[in-house]
């Protein structure tokens, strides 16, 4: 247990993960529609204030699990409920924290059949989610990761629009199916670990090279599905598009992140040979999902569709700065993991905004709109400029550090992904100046009021905060990225020892 | 005091004759069979911790058999209030129907204590006539006659199967001269890998498949499922194969540790069967119920897999699977029933916007589909997961994987019934009337299956006591 300090005294994470679940089971019993939003609200900020002192008192000296918590849960399998945060888990923690009552903010107006229902699945799905970043334990782990397809089907097939019905099927299906191999591989970890589910008791191992090889793309057919990488995508425009403001920006800020974090959690430290054989290949991968997306975003006409399309290119940028395997673009990457989850979610709330008044996504049908809702407008541009990495904006210091890395490493790979830097800028000015300046405007639209101010504003002073002065956010994963750096170096140097003659 | 829930249960039918016997009794005959089960599980629980055995030892009672008799006795007290007004059975007939039921546990009960040849086929026997003559006892739907034709495949299924087992046997007899599984299982072990022992024990194991629906002896599932009443389907799918898992564990023990590797070949292939079989062809069905027995055949191919590991855990966890698969299946059924109006059967599409009709009875399929499916936090889950732990850990690398392939087959059908209960629009169906009784057992349903799946400690390690109690 040498990797886990254990947190004697208050149980900080187990608090953040069962306070929303108890949150949903009190509101089961809770009668009115705005006692139960409110109670909503008041639980998600709870946690998200419960958070905080995780930032404040995390030791950024040591690549430790922090926090930890540990209690047997089956013994006759080993299965333990093993919690516990490290550099790269702890912004993600935060992030789901903070974005949960924004999403509940959001969803206060346009959720108006069922809204008990709707909050629960929410806060189910928070709960889920943060474990997913906590789990330490791999049977734990993989109970919340599926745990989440339910409330996230149903918030899509329920609540969502036209084409729910394909839309969710499609989700979980492509979700499911990429994660069954997954199982199997952890039972094979399991069994080779002498009995142990336990996460950092699987990394650091010298695994026969065909076996890490298998385990490899057991967990990456998973972890590509979710984040999700070119050719698994195609789930991804269907569910953004069809599901509530609140389940795409779920979708977008939290459950992308999933899929890099299992890279970073799971591939490079406990397959690191099968990692640095197959890198080049999930690098052309990430070129390709960059492309890709920058181009088929440019072609959409659905404003929804356009961010979930802009998200395939940015998860692009996150792997490539993953797999390059060096400090500056794991940095980056990370970071780049957390300002997508603010930029993507925000443009999703704003589309969901202009929806709830027009009742249309066609970029078409909001042309001209900035001399009618200035304030949107205002947001719109920051959030979209920050989309496109604009200096000063949080994009532009993640971007900048993953290229910075790939091009220390391999100039042809860094060199093709120069296109989707411009194509972001091409489709969201496209974006901009359908809606700033083409057209005649409408009339009589209403602008924001303060309660869609108050769920926007946070996310700008993020923008610029990580854009003006990212070190206290870099700062609290060196550590951690360090370590996870030097267990794929270590596995390098043992083979090169096994190698030699 | 060790025989006293088959007592029970057998006064209970006597008093059940007698009501059978006048006119319009059959009020009387649904308080006489609810109390019963009521005082039979709880005679069970009472029961649990007892040990004996009785009429010359050829009965044994241990925690493993008092296990499987509380189960049983607990599926049929669900069946019984979920099938209450027992739609689709005709008025003259209920009281006898109950009486078979009640019959029918009580083999059941009989059977998973029995530890002789002849009398766990006595028992058998006595569980299945009861249930041959359940499944006609239902009103012609349509003129078809289908539950004659279901009750005619039951019984002709049933009897071939049967003729196997017992032929199967005469093999064992053979071979080690004894009735009594006590005297069989050393002389069983003495003849490891004999052909005609193993030959012996796949023929007898071939009864109990029949009553699992294990490929090759599911033939029967699908039209019997369809044509009997929604009630003598949940008893059929659930309860009957409690005894036959039990008995298929005592069976594969006589060939445990050793020397089984014929065994666990012709259990490995009969489960990958089941698996793939039950799974392709549920994915086309329209019809509730043929669904669920599909999904049924597949379920026993997992139960399977615990066979196969030949270990106290792998018996274990297969306990553990059958009894949560009781709970998972009942809360299914419990929604066909309600939805059912006049015991008509119920396809897909009549599911239509349920969770609008009956919010309820949508979230108990919910559980009940998702929990079939595997999907965590439901015991469905926690039960394959241990499942394929410890068929991996045996070393069948491939089986795991053909396994697995199947959860994700599986999702799709079982999300398909979930997506036309929760988005499609009711189109005047009407709402779904649901009593204080059927909520309370909807509530407690979904609670077992989640509390199952999220604390399986207890649970196991009472299954693994128990299984170490007749090994």
């Amino acid at each position: 247990m040498d990797f886990l300090i254990i947190n004697e005294g208050f149980p900080i994470l187990s608090t953040l993960v069962f306070l929303p679940l108890i949150g949903a089971f009190v509101l089961m019993f809770l009668p009115g529609e705005n006692l139960q939003r409110i109670w909503a609200m008041l639980i998600t900020v709870a946690t998200a204030l419960f958070s905080i002192p995780l930032y404040t008192r995390f030791d950024m000296t040591t690549a430790k699990y922090q926090f930890g918590e540990h209690v047997s849960w089956i013994p006759s399998l080993n299965i333990n409920y093993t919690l516990g945060i490290d550099g790269i888990s702890l912004l993600l923690v935060l992030l789901t924290a903070f974005i949960m009552p924004l999403c509940v903010l959001g969803s206060w107006t346009y959720i108006e059949k069922r809204v008990k229902e709707f909050m629960i699945c929410l806060l189910i799905m928070e709960t889920a989610m943060l474990g997913v970043f906590m789990a330490l334990d791999f049977a734990l782990f993989y109970i919340l990761w599926e745990a989440m397809l339910i409330p996230m089907y149903l918030l899509i097939a329920i609540w969502g629009g036209a084409r729910k019905i394909y839309a969710s099927i499609k989700f979980f299906l492509y979700t499911l199916a990429g994660s069954v191999m997954m199982l199997v591989a952890i039972i094979a970890l399991y069994l080779t670990n002498d009995g142990s589910f336990s996460i950092p008791m699987m990394m650091g191992q010298d695994y026969p090279l065909t076996f890490q090889i298998w385990v490899f793309l057991a967990f990456f057919l998973a972890f590509a599905i979710k984040v999700p990488m070119f050719p698994f995508h195609t789930w991804l425009p269907a569910a953004h598009v069809e599901a509530p403001t609140a389940g795409s920006v779920v979708l977008a800020s939290i459950l992308l992140k999933m899929g890099t974090y299992g890279f970073l959690r799971f591939c490079l430290p406990i397959t690191p040979l099968a990692t640095l054989t197959l890198a080049p290949i999930v690098l052309w991968m990430s070129i390709a999902a960059i492309i890709y997306g920058g181009f088929t975003a440019l072609a959409q006409s659905d404003m929804k569709k356009l961010i979930a399309y802009s998200s395939v290119g940015h998860m692009g940028f996150v792997t490539l700065g993953i797999f390059f395997l060096n400090q500056q673009g794991l940095e980056g990457a990370i970071l780049q993991m957390i300002n997508h989850g603010i930029t993507t979610g925000a443009l999703f709330l704003c589309v969901g905004m202009m929806y709830e008044r027009t009742h249309s996504r066609e970029i078409a049908d909001h042309s001209g709109i900035a001399q009618n809702v200035p304030i949107f407008v205002t947001f719109l541009t920051i959030f979209s400029l920050s989309s496109l990495a604009f200096p000063a904006t949080n994009s532009f210091v993640g971007e900048f550090l993953v290229l910075a890395g790939a091009f220390s490493e391999n100039k042809i790979i860094a060199g093709a992904a120069i296109p989707g830097a411009i194509l972001a800028a091409a489709y969201m000015f496209r974006l901009l100046q359908y809606v700033l300046f083409k057209g005649p405007g409408r009339p009589g639209l209403k602008d924001l009021n303060v309660r869609e101010i108050v769920t926007l504003a946070p996310l700008v002073f993020f923008v610029f905060w990580i854009g003006l002065a990212p070190e206290p956010f870099l700062e609290v994963m060196h550590t951690s990225v360090d370590y996870l750096l030097g267990q794929v170096d270590m596995a390098k140097a043992g083979a090169h020892i096994a190698m030699a003659p | 005091m060790l025989f006293i829930p088959e007592l029970s249960l057998l006064i209970g039918s006597l008093i059940l004759f007698g009501v059978s016997l006048g006119e319009g009794k059959e009020k009387w005959a649904h308080i006489v069979v609810l109390t019963l089960s009521v005082v039979t599980s709880l005679l069970c629980l009472a029961t649990l911790g007892q040990k004996g055995t009785l009429f010359f030892e050829a009965y044994q009672i241990d925690l493993f058999s008092q296990l499987f008799k509380l189960a049983i006795a607990v599926g049929m007290m669900v069946v019984v209030i979920i099938g209450s007004q027992l739609k689709g059975v005709s008025v003259k007939v209920k009281p006898e129907y109950y009486l078979f039921m009640v019959l029918s546990t009580l083999g059941l009960m009989m059977l998973v204590s029995c530890v002789e040849l002849l009398s766990l086929f006595v028992a058998l026997e006595l569980s299945s006539y009861a249930l041959y003559l359940m499944v006609p006892m239902r009103d012609d739907q349509g003129g078809l006659k289908i539950q004659m034709e279901a009750a005619i495949k039951y019984v002709l299924f049933g009897v071939v199967a049967t003729g196997t087992m017992l032929y199967g046997m005469s093999y064992i007899y053979g071979l080690t001269g004894t009735t009594y599984m006590s005297g069989i299982v050393p002389k069983m072990h003495d003849l490891a890998g004999n052909p005609t022992a193993m030959l012996a024990i796949a023929l007898f194991m071939s009864g109990f498949f029949y009553k699992l629906a294990v490929f090759p002896f599911h033939f029967w599932v699908p039209d019997v499922y369809q044509g009997a009443s929604n009630a003598t389907t949940a008893f059929i799918a659930s309860v009957p194969k409690l005894g036959a898992a039990a008995i298929l564990i005592r069976i594969t023990t006589l060939v445990a540790p050793d020397a089984g590797e014929s065994v666990v070949m012709l259990l490995m292939v009969c489960a990958v069967c089941s698996m793939f079989y039950g799974n392709l062809s549920a994915l086309v069905q329209t019809d509730v119920k043929r669904l669920l027995g599909f999904s049924g055949i597949s379920h026993a191919g997992f139960v399977l897999l615990g066979l196969v590991t030949l270990d106290t855990v792998g018996f274990a966890t297969s306990m553990y699977y059958i009894s949560g698969y009781l709970f998972m299946n009942l809360a299914c059924f419990l929604v066909i029933c309600k939805v059912s109006r006049n015991g008509e059967n119920v396809s897909v599409d009549d599911l239509s916007g349920l969770y609008s009709r009956a919010p309820l009875l949508a979230l108990t399929l919910l559980v009940g589909m998702m929990a079939l499916a595997g999907i965590p936090p439901f015991v469905g889950f926690m039960g394959k997961f241990m499942l394929l732990t410890g068929a991996l850990k045996a070393g069948h690398l491939t089986l795991v994987i053909l396994a697995a392939l199947n959860t994700a087959i599986a999702i799709y059908y079982y999300l398909s019934v979930v997506r036309v209960a929760f988005t499609k629009a009711p189109e005047g169906r009407p709402d779904v009337p649901v009593d204080a009784l059927t909520r309370v057992v909807s509530i407690a349903l979904i609670v077992i299956i989640i509390v199952m799946g999220v604390v399986p400690k207890p649970i196991l390690a009472l299954a693994t006591s128990a299984v170490k109690s007749i090994l």
